[in-house]
């Protein structure tokens, strides 16, 4: 069930709204619009589909649009083509074409908002700034009190609420902006740049506290950042924009592994994939490996062989004749606690921070096996591989700017 | 070349119609604004003088103690306003303090929501930047003549000259606080619901006021530069003993007078001054 439905939405800054419409159907691009209309193109023809409890990552250079697109969603855009639908109970509200006393119940009731620069009102202490939201539903000065007080306590901030918000920290800041959102028990939550404006540390902290009130209110958040890691790290959902335009609306793992095109191609081979992908898109399939009449040739370096039945189940590991005895490891059970003598056997969709951990720790590859049926081994090469960004799929729309990257 | 001079523009006349026609059309209105303005100054004034002076000393002092919480200035004030009395002056700095007082409540009363709107409104604030500037540049004493023929002899054209040359400092720097409001302020505002009143109160004006209180000192520091102007029209006060000084050449009384301007200058410019102004700048 979509909490937010975007549905070929425009959004166009300037005066000439129609003449710019009309220049964008006949292909015209943003500079010959600028040129022509001095109007500028934020966002052109984006559609995508937020379900409940999801965390959509709008990601993007400046300018690509991301932060137009989310301003669109409660209005502060103005849509110039286009229908953004947001649940608000049982029906739908199209943000792009409603009065606006639907507009501000929908900003005070399903919809709230967390700045780049916190936007706090400096005059306003700690506790009114959370209080700020709920102040402009008209609730009473006693009750939103004592809301703005259990958020604060929340965010871990209940001893600064009579401080003003120029002598708190950055990150503090932010958190003040968290709970003002919180504040409000909106349903959606849209997040411009919240953690840009802060130093690496902190941004880490905020990003895992974000993922952790998460888990505890599953609200719907559309998150905007600039920094792929972070889209990775937080995202459910990640929509990448270039130019106005949405190219790719993916989850992450498949963002990472089938870049639609040169551009996303260029953000993914920054990032880090320790956190994003699994391990069934970096190991070898079994049918890659070597065989004899001992069996699988799986670490040549240590003379490792998997022998097989018929059936693709395991029989026996030998590393120089001798039998090596194995165990499993699920997602949950403690690495430090394997036998570091012994191969390890994990699902095929061990995340690829996991396995480097299991492969430090026993010094043997890791064999992937989904209930019995061995699929693929890990091992230092394929590790590698990932690591130096070779695991794109290689035929993309233009060859020769790929590899002229990879050099 | 004689034709430029022989055929001289009338713009001197065609002005003087214009007050002409005022007087003769609409004096029933200016005499109204006159008289219940004068009627209104003259009770206050009254009623201060009716109080005993270490009544308004009192307030004085506890006003600057409550606003600001500084010793120096509470005995700063007492003494001043001591000293005053001792000259013998206290009527006149009444009666300064009054107009300057209703000139600025009414230039705030007007300025301040004329800058807000100008700051919505751009469109307004092209018409009325060269209409300020006007206000501001031309000699005193140039609408001093109308305002004169208007409103009669008192202290109402004295009133009157002194908002126009005042009320430009809230209008400008009313617009410029209003303007200068951060985006994302206004942003977060609307964001969370706030309806363009709300929004008004809750973020724009909180967010503009030091600028809007810079213009209300600055309104009250120009209305007390008009007081000996508006002497001249016959406004009382402690303009008057300075003209009175210089008709007769007599230099102990204008420096008495002159003095307490400035004490009464310096008083309300601490008392209104916010009091963070101060660590900013």
């Amino acid at each position: 069930m979509s909490a937010i439905s975007i549905q070929n939405v425009d959004v166009i800054f300037g005066s000439n709204t129609q003449k710019s419409l009309a220049m964008l159907d006949d292909g015209k691009n943003r500079q010959q619009i600028i040129d022509k209309t001095g109007d500028t193109v934020g966002v052109h023809n984006a559609s995508i589909e937020i379900k409940a409890g999801e965390i959509c990552v709008l990601m993007g250079l400046s300018g690509s649009g991301k932060s137009s697109l989310l301003r669109a969603i409660n209005g502060l855009n103005e849509t110039s083509r286009g229908k953004i639908l947001v649940r608000d109970g049982e029906k739908m509200v199209d943000m792009a074409n409603c009065d606006s006393a639907t507009l501000m119940h929908m900003r005070s009731k399903r919809i709230s908002m967390v700045f780049q620069n916190f936007a706090l009102m400096p005059w306003l202490n700690v506790l009114d700034n959370v209080a700020f939201g709920l102040e402009m539903q008209g609730m009473s000065k006693k009750e939103r009190h004592v809301k703005a007080m259990h958020q604060l306590k929340l965010v871990g901030l209940d001893k600064w609420a009579d401080k003003l918000p120029n002598q708190l920290s950055g990150g503090m800041q932010q958190r003040v902006g968290l709970a003002r959102a919180f504040a409000m028990d909106t349903d959606i939550l849209l997040m411009d740049e919240p953690f840009s404006a802060l130093d690496p540390l902190i941004r880490t902290q905020l990003q895992d506290e974000l993922i952790e009130l998460q888990q505890n209110m599953q609200k719907t958040i559309v998150f905007v950042s600039h920094d792929l890691d972070e889209a990775l790290k937080i995202g459910s959902k990640i929509g990448i924009m270039e130019s106005a335009k949405i190219i790719q609306y993916d989850i992450p793992e498949e963002i990472v592994l089938n870049p639609a095109n040169a551009y996303v191609q260029d953000f993914v081979a920054h990032t880090n994939p320790l956190n994003v992908l699994k391990g069934h898109s970096l190991m070898t399939p079994i049918a890659e490996l070597f065989e004899d009449e001992q069996g699988l040739h799986i670490d040549p370096k240590q003379n490792i062989k998997l022998l097989l039945d018929n059936h693709q189940q395991l029989v026996r590991i030998t590393a120089n004749t001798l039998e090596l005895s194995m165990q499993y490891c699920p997602d949950d059970q403690d690495i430090s606690s394997l036998n570091p003598h012994a191969i390890t056997l994990a699902p095929p969709d061990i995340n690829m921070r996991r396995a480097i951990e299991i492969k430090h720790h026993t010094g043997l590859p890791i064999i992937l096996a989904l209930r019995d049926k061995v699929v693929g081994i890990l091992n230092d090469n394929n590790f590698y591989h990932a690591l130096l960004g070779k695991h794109f799929s290689v035929d993309l729309n233009e060859p020769e700017q790929s590899t002229a990257k990879v050099i | 070349m004689n034709w430029i001079t022989e055929h001289k523009i009338p713009i001197g006349s065609a002005m003087e119609e214009v007050v002409d026609w005022l007087t003769d059309n609409a004096d029933f209105i200016f005499d109204a604004i006159s008289i219940s303005l004068e009627w209104l100054i003259l009770n206050i004034v009254d009623f201060f003088i009716w109080l005993p002076p270490f009544v308004p000393m009192i307030a004085t002092a506890a006003i600057a103690w409550f606003v600001h919480k500084s010793v120096p200035l509470v005995v700063f004030v007492v003494c001043a306003l001591l000293l005053i009395l001792n000259l013998g002056y206290w009527q006149e700095m009444l009666e300064t303090f009054v107009l300057v007082i209703t000139a600025t409540s009414i230039s705030i009363a007007f300025g301040v929501p004329i800058g807000i709107t100008a700051a919505h409104k751009p469109w307004l604030y092209t018409i009325l930047r060269p209409i300020l500037d006007l206000m501001q540049t031309i000699p005193t004493f140039v609408y001093l003549i109308p305002t004169l023929v208007l409103f009669g002899l008192g202290v109402v054209p004295g009133l009157i000259s002194t908002i126009i040359f005042a009320i430009a400092a809230p209008i400008r720097l009313t617009y410029l606080g209003i303007s200068k409001v951060p985006k994302d302020l206004i942003e977060a505002g609307r964001a969370f619901g706030a309806t363009p009143f709300k929004l008004l109160y809750k973020v724009e004006l909180p967010a503009a006021m030091p600028s809007i209180m810079a213009g209300i000192t600055q309104c009250i520091m120009l209305s007390l530069s008009m007081v000996v102007i508006a002497a001249l029209v016959g406004a009382d006060g402690l303009g008057k003993p300075v003209v009175r000084a210089l008709n007769t050449v007599n230099i102990s009384q204008g420096f008495e007078a002159g003095l307490a301007i400035v004490l009464v200058a310096i008083i309300l410019d601490r008392i209104f001054k916010a009091p963070n102004a101060k660590e900013e700048g």
